[in-house]
């Protein structure tokens, strides 16, 4: 029998240096990596919304529009511009609600991977960490294309607009970040999830004035915009795509409920997941 | 002797109202194959997800390779190979790339990562699936991924929960013969399972759990010295006749068993007791002397067999 030398306890104290500094980008690698295998559904997505988007909303409808209302119908600009920063925090809130939900399910359930990981010396909240970096790429990438076609499109004039890739990456993280809180609690999937898709995700995206001004809205209806982080993002998003106009007191209003969503949800998903991984 | 690489003391673990593990002690020396055996909801997975730093205990003292996992879980874990009861392989990678990325957990650098990828498939002899998807990989297959995948990081502990629940004969024997060769290197094996011939095969020593707590402790000859005698001889005289049968011979042996589908007599010369009977023209459906094995020890030590 080979003697194995037990290194002194104090040296392996020092032994996940890495991983305690780095896990949450082990993981996010590990889920690149992943995405890798769907990429091709991934850029189709990242490609073809903005494109059939901005035509039939912004160029088709917008047509109509401007027929009748004017070239400067909505806002002070045309449709195109109106709809366009928010056709593209839309679009950030499905992609993070694809990766922030099945995927969530699918590691603590149908696939177990983050109990395999949970036995590496990853944390169950490095775990939740590296979730929320790969999804953040993920949004950076998809927003910055969508950004890209909206200059083609002459959808977003100001100089600022690009600024709304950061804008789309919050918003999407402000939906998805939550959503992730409340998958990582289901224990048996009855269809909650395709739930949430439907009567949470469709009406939030509907009624926060993405098509339209949220004040067109009657009054009944406008509360959902102002729970909305679509609506908050896509208010930031329209000040620097076109140059609309909020007051101060509102723009900090946006941010904060973005904020408010993302790192208290976050901080949640943290703690259910360790209560999950580590009973 | 060097000092042990893992010390539990009345460990306990319990959940809500359940006691899933009710003050267990054990020490495992370095390189040695230490094995937890018991039925299924003995506590087995419970203690090993403590050992494996996953899981808090309630109370007790539990000490890996000297450190507290409450307090060095990622140290502790960066130290172990890990092979759970049932496969948690990422689907969604190809055979080497569920290595790759596991190796990376480690802070190892990537290219280390790769070349121990590929000496580790070799191993577990899957080169030839390197590329394949874990979904078309056997059950024995998969296995032996999830066990190349806990010695990505060399560790100085194994741990392996039910290795071999759910194979084949085949595949058990080609699993045994890896791990057979990981302790010949030295590594430190513990296990858990359910099935005798496997703790007989593999450890050095074991403790037999029932219930959240140890019933003996020893190597499997030593046990079976102990609890049993060195032969058995099973009879069978059919369903409705082994309770009535086990009752007459009840002064035959050393020891008699009786179970629903037959009668276990424990004694030191199988042979010599079956010609005996014979002689007194007691005739069962069919006989069978065989070695006395762990299971007998379990049987002697809870009254009820392994495998329910």
């Amino acid at each position: 029998m080979t003697t194995i030398r037990l290194p002194e306890s104090e040296a392996l104290k020092r032994a996940a240096v890495k991983p305690r500094r780095f896990g949450a980008w082990y993981v996010a690698e590990h889920r690149l990596r992943v995405m890798r295998s769907y990429v091709s559904t991934v850029l189709v997505g990242a490609v073809g919304t903005p494109l059939l988007y901005l035509f039939a909303m912004g160029v088709g409808l917008g047509a109509l529009v401007s027929a009748n209302l004017g070239p400067h119908a909505v806002d002070g600009v045309s449709y195109l511009q109106f709809v366009a920063p928010a056709l593209l925090c839309s679009a950030a809130v499905t992609v993070a609600s694809e990766e922030l939900t099945y995927p969530i399910m699918l590691g603590f359930k149908w696939n177990p991977t983050f109990i395999g990981i949970s036995s590496s010396p990853i944390t169950p909240g490095q775990i939740i960490d590296g979730m929320v970096i790969a999804v953040t790429v993920r949004l950076v990438a998809t927003s910055a294309i969508y950004w890209a076609f909206m200059l083609l499109f002459g959808a977003a004039p100001a100089g600022t607009a690009v600024l709304s890739v950061l804008i789309a990456t919050l918003v999407g993280l402000a939906f998805g970040i939550p959503v992730m809180a409340y998958v990582a609690t289901i224990q048996q999937d009855t269809g909650q999830i395709a739930m949430l898709m439907r009567f949470v995700l469709l009406p939030l995206t509907l009624f926060s004035g993405t098509f339209f001004p949220l004040t067109a809205m009657p009054i009944y209806l406008q509360w959902i915009g102002w729970l909305s982080p679509i609506w908050h993002g896509t208010q930031l998003a329209r000040i620097v795509s076109y140059g609309a106009q909020v007051p101060a007191w509102l723009i900090v209003v946006h941010v904060l409920f973005l904020l408010v969503l993302i790192v208290p949800f976050w901080m949640l998903s943290r703690h259910i997941a360790k209560r999950r991984l580590s009973s | 002797m060097s000092s042990p690489v893992i010390v539990a003391s009345d460990l306990v673990k319990q959940y809500d109202e359940v006691t899933a593990v009710g003050g267990i002690s054990f020490e495992v020396a370095p390189g040695e194959s230490f094995g937890l055996l018991g039925p299924n909801g003995a506590g087995k997975s419970t203690t090993m997800r403590m050992i494996g730093a996953v899981s808090t205990r309630t109370s007790g003292r539990l000490e890996i390779l000297g450190l507290d996992p409450d307090a060095y879980g990622p140290e502790i874990r960066s130290q172990l190979g890990v092979v759970p009861q049932s496969d948690n392989l990422d689907e969604e990678l190809r055979v080497r790339e569920n290595l790759i990325v596991y190796g990376r957990y480690f802070g190892l650098p990537a290219a280390h990562v790769r070349s121990k990828a590929d000496d580790l498939l070799a191993f577990a002899q899957l080169e030839d699936k390197a590329k394949a998807k874990v979904t078309d990989l056997s059950g024995g297959m998969k296995r032996r991924l999830t066990i190349a995948r806990g010695l990505m990081n060399d560790p100085r502990i194994l741990l392996l929960d039910e290795p071999t629940t759910g194979l084949d004969p085949q595949a058990r024997h080609i699993l045994w013969d890896r791990l057979f060769r990981l302790k010949e290197e030295g590594t430190t094996l513990v296990l858990t399972s359910h099935y005798m011939d496997e703790a007989e095969q593999l450890c050095d020593r074991l403790v037999v759990v029932d219930k959240g707590v140890i019933m003996a402790e020893g190597t499997p000859a030593s046990l079976i010295r102990e609890y049993s005698t060195r032969e058995v001889l099973e009879l069978r005289f059919g369903a409705d006749h082994n309770a009535s049968m086990a009752e007459r011979l009840k002064n035959v042996g050393d020891r008699v068993e009786a179970l629903p589908d037959r009668v276990l007599i424990y004694t030191a010369d199988g042979e010599a007791e079956l010609a005996a009977l014979t002689d007194a023209d007691i005739r069962p459906l069919t006989s069978l002397v065989r070695r006395s094995s762990l299971e007998d020890v379990f049987l002697r030590l809870t009254g009820r067999s392994l495998i329910e």
